[in-house]
């Protein structure tokens, strides 16, 4: 393990780095772009208008802040800490996803540009990139692999309804990984004009600290209303990651505060053998993929692994570089959680609380039930509830999981 | 050396792209030779990558076609052994390779077992400047050229920045955005290579988006090298099927291309 610096959140340095991860591997194109975005990005930061504005649209458009529910019956079924529900599924689109989304448009506004794009795996981005779009009258374009598109078409529906273009990526794999090259490759040819709205804590320097931020208010507002409703911290938070936007936001308000555990889930998907899960941070090792340099999945000649998860959100073979640095300075433990058990977590949710997580949700409930059964009943576990499970319902049924029958 | 006999004879080099393995390496061992006949004064081969961020539709289908024959990075570097070993080898290689792939197998492991297998450069599309110091030294140590790219969109500073660290050549881009074939060469280019021109005695090598024998007619007067990638490897769609077909294909556009040099070529004063 590595020595802590005096605080994570001082983090990144000058250079765009975690730690060793992060950085820029990136064509030279797209360093003019970045280095203006990250121009951009500073000014609005300092800029007490652009935050008034960023939280007057959260408020009156995405709902916040979002509840802090207390789990009654999961918190029973587990035997152990007190679980509560940070509800980032009751957010205007269903996800913690609109948070960037709607930082980042209007960041799109403040340098002058007309046109955003977007990559998306699930399609949770897409829709929330979509939906702000429609908001400011930004054009916009969502690059999808062609397997996605196959397997989440609600939210393809819901994207071509806000007047977004989705755009068929066929090259690779099909999947999350291909349609951020394509929307990489667009950036390359239009930055003049385009900002490229990047859904996850991954991607080149400043790409990975400008997402966190904007979901940031996940863990500002958690941290608040425990000290409300609780009278202290909680003592456990458990938050599931793919590139891992939801869980930075989350755990960065949380990184100083020591008593407080804080957990990634990663997608065991099958089991531990490479090409079987999205474990990246569990099974993987250092490497460079998408313009930065962070745990990665790959073969021995550096070509990326495939990936397999029952989530598409988190059918990731790369992690964002944060997560690297907080895994390796030992502040986030991660673990992984199997298709099975996230399935099985998905049914139990839906039963005893009448609410049906998103897939890659049920990750994290399904390792927050593990680690509140091992709790005492004055401690207390908060579950960052990242999305609904409305868009995963096919799916799930597909897979031929039916509900447990009633007990 | 290269660059110093072409200069001498006032010619630009012609530079053509392979991606190795696409079809099979059988393929390409075959290829490389006709390259050179054809007038190749220096080869770029691509090693395949699964996910190239710099590089247009032809190539990424190039790579993936390659990546789904199995090919290994060690079986690249057995082609191109055997075949520059031969006594009648003459043309010098560069490889373009993503950073994935050489941080993969280390820095030195990877320069070494590129200069045993006869390749003289490395041209690292995903490495801007400010990551690139640390491969610099690396092939320094092992006497490897270093290409950089720069763009359009590069400030004269940061050119200035990336042309010093850079030997060989300097690649310029031609255009903003990703490789492949365009109609037209842009206005901007002469302007961005009189800029250059005045940080540098590189030799400037252009690329992205070369594709007809008036694009290297109207380069050849200012660039000292002229790079073409997509619109070879496009020819390769089919060389599964057509092998030879294809190889005979490949010598007639590169001898095409390559004519308005030739006729450019005169005795130096």
């Amino acid at each position: 393990m590595l020595t802590a610096p005096s605080s994570l959140r001082h983090y990144p340095d000058q250079r765009g780095r975690f730690g060793p991860y992060g950085g820029r591997y990136v064509p030279e194109t797209l360093m003019y772009a970045l280095e203006q975005l990250e121009t951009a990005y500073k000014e609005a930061r300092q800029d007490p208008q652009f935050h008034q504005e960023f939280n007057r649209w959260l408020q009156e458009y995405v709902g916040r802040p979002s509840r802090l529910y207390f789990a009654e019956r999961l918190t029973r079924e587990a035997g152990g800490a007190r679980i509560y529900l940070k509800r980032e599924d009751l957010n205007h689109t269903g996800a913690h996803k609109i948070n960037n989304a709607l930082g980042q448009a209007l960041l799109t506004r403040r340098m002058g540009k007309q046109r955003v794009i977007a990559e998306t795996g699930a399609g949770m981005h897409g829709v929330a990139t979509a939906t702000v779009a429609a908001l400011f009258g930004l054009r916009c374009r969502v690059y999808m692999g062609q397997e996605d598109i196959r397997r989440q078409e609600l939210n393809v529906f819901r994207m071509r309804a806000m007047g977004a273009e989705v755009f068929p990526v066929g090259s690779g794999s099909q999947t999350l990984k291909d349609a951020t090259n394509e929307a990489l490759r667009d950036w390359m040819s239009s930055v003049e004009t385009t900002h490229y709205i990047i859904g996850s804590v991954v991607g080149p320097h400043p790409f990975p600290m400008i997402v966190r931020d904007f979901q940031s208010v996940i863990g500002q507002e958690t941290r608040q209303q425990c000290l409300e409703q609780l009278g202290r911290l909680p003592d456990a938070i458990v938050a599931c990651v793919g590139g891992g936007s939801n869980a930075a936001g989350m755990f960065y308000p949380f990184l100083d505060d020591q008593q407080v555990e804080l957990i990634g889930v990663e997608a065991g998907g099958r089991g531990p053998v490479l090409g079987h899960h999205a474990a990246t941070l569990n099974y993987g090792s250092p490497g460079v993929l998408h313009g930065t340099f962070s745990y990665v999945l790959q073969d021995e000649d550096g070509q990326t692994a495939p990936v397999h998860s029952v989530s598409a959100g988190l059918d990731y073979p790369g992690v964002g570089p944060e997560h690297s640095w907080w895994h390796d300075t030992g502040r986030v433990r991660y673990c992984s959680v199997t298709d099975q058990d996230a399935l099985a977590a998905f049914h139990l949710c839906a039963r005893l609380e009448g609410i049906l997580p998103a897939l890659e949700t049920a990750h994290a409930v399904a390792e927050a039930l593990r680690l509140a059964a091992r709790m005492s009943s004055q401690q207390v576990v908060v579950i960052c509830f990242s999305g609904r499970g409305d868009k995963d319902c096919a799916e799930v049924a597909r897979l031929g999981q039916n509900p447990p029958s009633s007990s | 050396m290269l660059f110093s006999r072409l200069r001498m004879s006032r010619r630009a080099a012609f530079i053509p792209f392979l991606t190795a393995g696409d079809p099979d390496l059988q393929f390409t061992a075959a290829a490389l030779p006709i390259l050179g006949q054809a007038g190749a004064d220096l080869i770029e081969v691509g090693f395949p990558f699964s996910d190239p961020i710099a590089d247009g539709p032809v190539i990424q289908a190039s790579y993936t076609r390659a990546l789904q024959g199995q090919l290994r990075l060690n079986h690249i570097w057995e082609m191109l052994r055997s075949l520059t070993t031969t006594p009648q080898w003459q043309t010098p290689l560069v490889g373009m390779v993503s950073y994935s792939l050489i941080y993969r197998k280390g820095l030195q492991r990877f320069v070494v077992a590129a200069r045993q297998a006869g390749i003289h450069g490395l041209i690292v599309p995903d490495l801007p400047v400010e990551e690139a110091e640390e491969l610099a030294q690396v092939c320094r140590d092992y006497e490897c050229k270093m290409i950089l790219l720069v763009t359009p969109t590069t400030p004269l500073q940061r050119a200035e920045r990336i042309v010093r660290i850079c030997s060989g050549f300097v690649y310029v881009v031609s255009v903003v955005g990703i490789t492949g074939s365009r109609d037209h060469l842009p206005p901007t280019l002469r302007p961005l290579l009189h800029r250059l021109r005045s940080l540098t005695d590189l030799p400037l090598c252009v690329g992205f988006g070369v594709s007809k024998p008036e694009h290297v007619e109207e380069l050849a007067e200012v660039a000292d090298g002229i790079i073409v990638g997509s619109a070879l490897v496009q020819l390769l769609e089919n060389a599964r099927q057509d092998p030879a077909g294809t190889l005979a294909a490949l010598g007639t556009f590169v001898r095409r291309l390559c004519q308005p040099l030739h006729q450019q070529s005169k005795p130096a004063p």
